[in-house]
């Protein structure tokens, strides 16, 4: 009969175990979709679009869902490319777009007509105007899409570089030798496109 | 344009003078190796010196790295340490190959100064340690206790560390003798006690304070290795944390169970004296590199070495355990960073922001 | 081997009088203008005013192009709370108001008002002295001293007046003046505290009675010993010497550090994110001291300071009395720099001062000393980087106990968080840890980055969350207008197809037009209709 013990010790285990699984199943349940909801939460919220999705969220849900790489958001740059790698769990790819500096748009008032297309086109509403009046952009809000150079018949529309602000100047890496080297082998890496984290 | 952050002023000091300051406080005890071993001495120092730096100069070439670095005295540091911690019985092709294993596997393979995550040169020693039990536990006898030894002329000196003993006409038996932790381990194994082992071996506190018992090359003489690890804690080159905390947890601790049972547990003095202690404590266990770089993680090193030491010692299956537990304390270094950080000002401790 | 002892010492806690945590000791040999009388600087030929010279808002510029000014007359006016505002140093003409180039280690620019001195040097006498202040209500003085301009002279140039209130929860037990200039080469407090002992003395009183504390203390280190001296004579003249002492302190920097300086004094550690008064305790440089008793009982707001100019490439190094708004260019004229070519110029002291990328920049509230260096003796100190050996000697001079090394490798490989997990934002980039480097790793450098790039992420953090309210409402915006269209659209197909079935009905009923059930046909037509309105109502409060 020595057999039993060890039946019932595990037959103990597992119904334990189910128990527990059971139990935290129902107690810890997440609703929704958590990693889109993270990876969202990465982006930058542009709304560009040139991820090839209508927006940031969109993309997020794509992302999620292993139906498109990580790679193809350009604001964002490698820095969000690699945090959302990390959380997706999968291996990081070089983006192959080059950020530029930030921008924002800016609406020459004497040349636009007042047709309120832009308004429409603007995934922030930071436009501001009506119909046959000037319109503006507010430039705080502007996420330098340009998504409103687009459709402008006129195209009053520019893309302006933002002035570096004094007090969000910050130190870049230090020149020295070493540092150098490192940021050249990085991008040498990064253009290899074998970047590992 | 390049921006230059303050401060616009440094205090003078280079890695070039720290490790040139390591290797000039280990001059007394090498010469200390030299008067108890002869040209034998001489041979392991400068095979191991010249092989660290030809080494570490050819794996800088290759990687084409600025070969000016050998000249860091890192690799001599290593070189002359190496030869500090081998035996004099050693023969010269296993000098050669802890050399090259110190500066190659120890040091360069991890990405050369700086990243190496054990010292070197214990790691070499290690590894001989562990392949070559029989060579690495002879001593040969010091040249003052057997005057009638041909041994430490230059040509017998010679013949025997290329040759072997065979070339000289000498047996093991006859050149080697047990270092005073060897004898020990062999007679508390056949119950003979502590106090009677050490008569037994004409054993004096005197002797090993100024050097004069069998053992490593750099192991000899407790005052000369204490004589220069003095001076480089007093230049502030090493911290005082890891040799104070490390030999004070081996005082402590070998107290404490020569209390209990003096019988079975060797005195403290003997075992702060014996073996490599005192030259793990001051120039191995506070190698920066592969050692905590917070004060109060230096302590918590130390305290481990201590503790690993004397337990390899008197439980262990090797006499000597200095090696091995400043070896695995290494290992435990980025935890100790991790867990183990000084209190930030204005913060409690224990709670980080 | 005593020495040995004394390092023991300073690595144990070992209560109040082991100071401070960490510190490097400097060598005396840099104080060059040690000892040397403060002479006044002349009258340069344009004075530029850039409208921030303090930590906070930026003021907003009062005057008009082409207006006459006087001088201590206020220009520009303080914006928010944490904000003082600037005034002309001479009397002149308002030459013009744009921006230029302010001592920052970015070299970026800022709105400066330039004024072109008409040479009388004609005062503004608005600001009536005040010589009895106790008997004056602390709010006014407190008023005073903000509408003076004043902010902290020891370099950091914090508002002073937002320091100087009474307040019941937290009341000041200490007033500390900071007499310990610990930065090497720089001599301006320790000249001041030599020759305006009583005018300190008295601005420390105007504190102590502002904050109803009872306790003073003079901190000045052993290297400045007849500044104690004189302290201590001016303290007996004034019979303040029951309440205020002086406390002579061993010279180790940083311990002008305000943290580092209270931790010293009192033993106490200002808790992390809360300020010195939350323990008792109020701080202020000599020179603030000084400025105060000149708004109080002068009359006179801050339009000068005294400066060190010195350095290894300054023939004539010399303290001098300096009208805000100089250029340093002619400032360094003064005292025998005549070629700018292999020299750079530094602003502040070396250990926490900036290299200027040009230097006509002007000088400012917080300029404490304005350094010539040789380019050379720079490049010896900024030494290129070798791999970090983790001996340790950052951490073991680091006055807020981080571990440099660790902190700064995470920093150069972008690992914020874990940067921040060891408290990077505890780092008062006092330079200790780079001085002492064998490697010469630009820690501080490397710290600087990491904050500047946290600061960063967050702003981008910030901007993205905005960014996502905005467009999910206007998405919740657009779907709206969609769903009241396409409602709007129902309801009138449903009036369309209700207005078809009324009309076939009708039809039928023409047809059927002797029918003598007509008059039943037209009352089913009336109560269909409302149907149809009670109907859309449900639907309009959905959308």
């Amino acid at each position: 009969m020595a057999f039993v013990y060890p039946v019932l010790v595990f037959a103990g285990l597992a119904f334990a175990i189910g128990v527990g699984l059971a139990l935290a199943s129902r107690y810890f349940h997440v609703e929704g979709d958590p990693l889109a909801d993270k990876v969202d939460a990465l982006l930058p919220q542009t709304q560009c679009g040139q991820c090839g999705y209508p927006g940031c969220r969109p993309y997020a849900n794509a992302v999620a869902g292993h139906e498109v790489a990580v790679n193809h958001c350009v604001p964002g740059g490698e820095r969000t490319m690699l945090a959302i790698a990390d959380i997706m769990g999968v291996e990081p790819q070089a983006i192959e777009e080059e950020a530029t500096a930030p921008v924002v748009a800016h609406i020459r008032e004497d040349e636009c007509i007042g047709c309120t297309l832009c308004i429409k086109a603007c995934p922030v509403d930071c436009i501001i105007g009506a119909p046959k009046q000037y319109h503006t952009i507010i430039s705080d809000h502007c996420t330098g899409c340009t998504l409103c150079l687009e459709p402008c018949p006129v195209d009053c529309i520019d893309m302006v570089e933002t002035p570096e602000l004094l007090e969000h100047w910050s130190w870049p890496v230090p020149g020295t030798k070493r540092a150098i080297k490192a940021e050249k082998r990085k991008g040498k890496h990064d253009a290899q496109g074998e970047l590992s984290v | 344009m390049i921006f230059l952050s303050s401060p616009h002023m440094h205090g003078g000091n280079n890695i070039q003078l720290t490790m040139f300051s390591v290797i000039i406080a280990l001059i007394p005890a090498a010469m200390v190796s030299v008067f108890l071993y002869g040209w034998l001495a001489v041979f392991i120092l400068t095979t191991c010196i010249g092989v660290s730096l030809a080494t570490e100069y050819f794996v800088l070439k290759w990687q084409g790295k600025d070969t000016q670095r050998v000249w860091d005295g890192s690799a001599g540091l290593t070189g002359l340490l190496l030869a500090l911690v081998l035996p004099a019985a050693v023969p010269w092709w296993m000098a050669v190959f802890a050399a090259v294993f110190a500066i190659v596997l120890g040091k360069q393979l991890y990405g050369g100064l700086g990243h190496n995550p054990f010292n070197p040169a214990l790691a070499a020693r290690v590894v001989l340690l562990i392949s070559f039990p029989v060579q690495m536990t002879s001593w040969i006898v010091p040249m003052h206790m057997d005057a009638s030894l041909d041994m430490y002329s230059f040509t017998t000196s010679l013949k025997f560390f290329f040759l072997g003993p065979d070339a000289v006409q000498q047996t093991w038996d006859a050149i080697t003798m047990a270092s005073p932790l060897g004898y020990l381990k062999t007679e508390l194994g056949q119950g003979v006690t502590v106090t009677e082992a050490l008569v037994n071996y004409h054993y004096s506190t005197l002797h090993a304070f100024i050097g004069r018992e069998a053992g490593s090359l750099g192991e000899g003489s407790a005052l000369a290795l204490l004589m220069g690890g003095i001076w480089l804690m007093a230049r502030h080159t090493i911290s005082w944390h890891i040799p104070i905390s490390y030999l004070l947890t081996m005082a402590v601790l070998a107290g404490l169970f020569n209390l209990i049972n003096p019988d079975v547990y060797a005195p403290p003095m003997f075992h702060l004296l014996a073996g490599g202690l005192i030259l793990c404590a001051f120039f191995m266990a506070t190698d920066p590199v592969s050692s905590p770089s917070s004060g109060i993680g230096k302590i918590v090193f130390g305290i481990g070495c201590g503790v690993l030491t004397w337990v390899i010692r008197t439980f262990g299956n090797y006499p000597e355990g200095a090696m091995f537990a400043v070896v695995l304390m290494n290992m435990a270094t980025p935890l100790i960073d991790y867990y183990v950080r000084p209190r930030v000002y204005g913060h409690k401790r224990g709670k980080q922001s | 081997m005593f020495d040995l002892w004394e390092k023991i010492k300073q690595t144990l806690p070992m209560g109040t009088s082991a100071g401070f945590t960490g510190g490097v000791v400097h060598s005396n040999q840099h104080k060059r203008t040690a000892g040397q009388a403060i002479i006044a600087c002349p009258l340069p030929e344009l004075l530029i005013h850039p409208v921030k010279q303090h930590i906070g808002d930026p003021c907003e510029p009062m005057v008009e192009v082409g207006e006459r000014v006087l001088k201590g007359q206020m220009i520009a006016k303080a914006q928010g709370y944490i904000s003082v505002p600037v005034h002309a140093s001479t009397s002149g003409t308002v030459e013009k108001i744009e921006e230029h180039t302010i001592p920052h280690p970015s070299g970026l620019g800022l709105t400066s008002i330039f004024i072109k001195p008409d040479g009388l040097d004609e005062v503004d006498e608005s600001l009536h002295p005040l010589p009895n202040y106790r008997s004056v209500d602390a709010a006014e003085l407190r008023e005073r001293i903000r509408n003076a301009g004043i902010a902290g002279l020891g370099g950091a140039v914090f508002p002073t007046f937002v320091k100087l209130v009474k307040d019941q929860k937290n009341p000041i037990e200490t007033v500390i003046l900071n007499g310990i200039e610990c930065e090497p080469w720089l001599t301006c407090d320790h000249q001041l505290m030599l020759e305006k002992a009583h005018e300190i003395i008295s601005g420390m009183d105007i504190i102590l009675h502002l904050v109803g504390a009872e306790k003073g203390i003079i901190a000045i280190e052993d290297n400045k010993p007849d500044a104690v001296e004189m302290m201590q004579k001016t303290l007996q003249e004034m019979g303040l010497n029951e309440h205020v002492q002086v406390q002579v302190l061993p010279t180790r920097y940083p311990q002008g550090g305000e943290k580092q300086l209270i931790q010293a004094l009192t033993g106490k550690e200002v808790p992390a994110g809360q300020l010195p008064m939350h323990i008792g305790v109020l701080s202020t440089n000599v020179g603030t001291s000084k400025a105060i008793y000149d708004a109080v009982c002068l009359g006179e707001p801050l339009t000068e300071r005294v400066i060190t100019v010195s350095g290894d490439a300054a023939a004539k190094p010399s303290n001098m009395l300096v009208r805000l708004g100089t250029s340093m260019h002619f400032l360094l004229e003064q005292c025998g720099v005549s070629s700018f070519e292999d020299i750079k110029v530094m602003h502040g002291g070396p250990m926490m001062g900036e290299l200027l990328s040009q230097d006509d920049v002007p000088v400012v509230k917080g300029s404490n000393g304005i350094l010539a260096m040789q380019k050379r003796s720079i490049m010896r100190a900024h030494f290129d980087e070798e791999p970090c050996i983790r001996c340790g000697d950052c951490g073991d001079v680091c006055p807020a106990g981080l571990m440099p090394n660790l902190l700064a490798s995470h920093c150069k490989e972008n690992q914020f968080e874990r940067a921040e997990d060891y408290n990077l934002f505890d780092c008062i980039e006092c330079g200790a840890c780079s001085y002492v480097c064998p490697a010469h790793i630009p820690l501080v450098h490397y710290f600087r980055y990491g904050k500047g790039q946290v600061a960063q992420i967050q702003r981008e953090k910030a901007f993205a969350e905005e960014s996502r309210i905005r467009s999910e409402k206007r998405d919740a915006r657009l779907a709206k207008e969609l769903a009241e269209k396409e409602e709007k659209r129902r309801i009138a197909r449903e009036k369309k197809e209700a207005r078809a079935k009324a009309l076939a009905e009708k039809e039928a009923a023409e047809k059927a037009v002797v029918d003598k059930d007509s008059a039943e046909q037209a009352s089913a037509e009336q109560t269909d209709k409302p149907e149809v309105k009670a109907d859309d109502k449900p639907a309009e409060d959905k959308a």
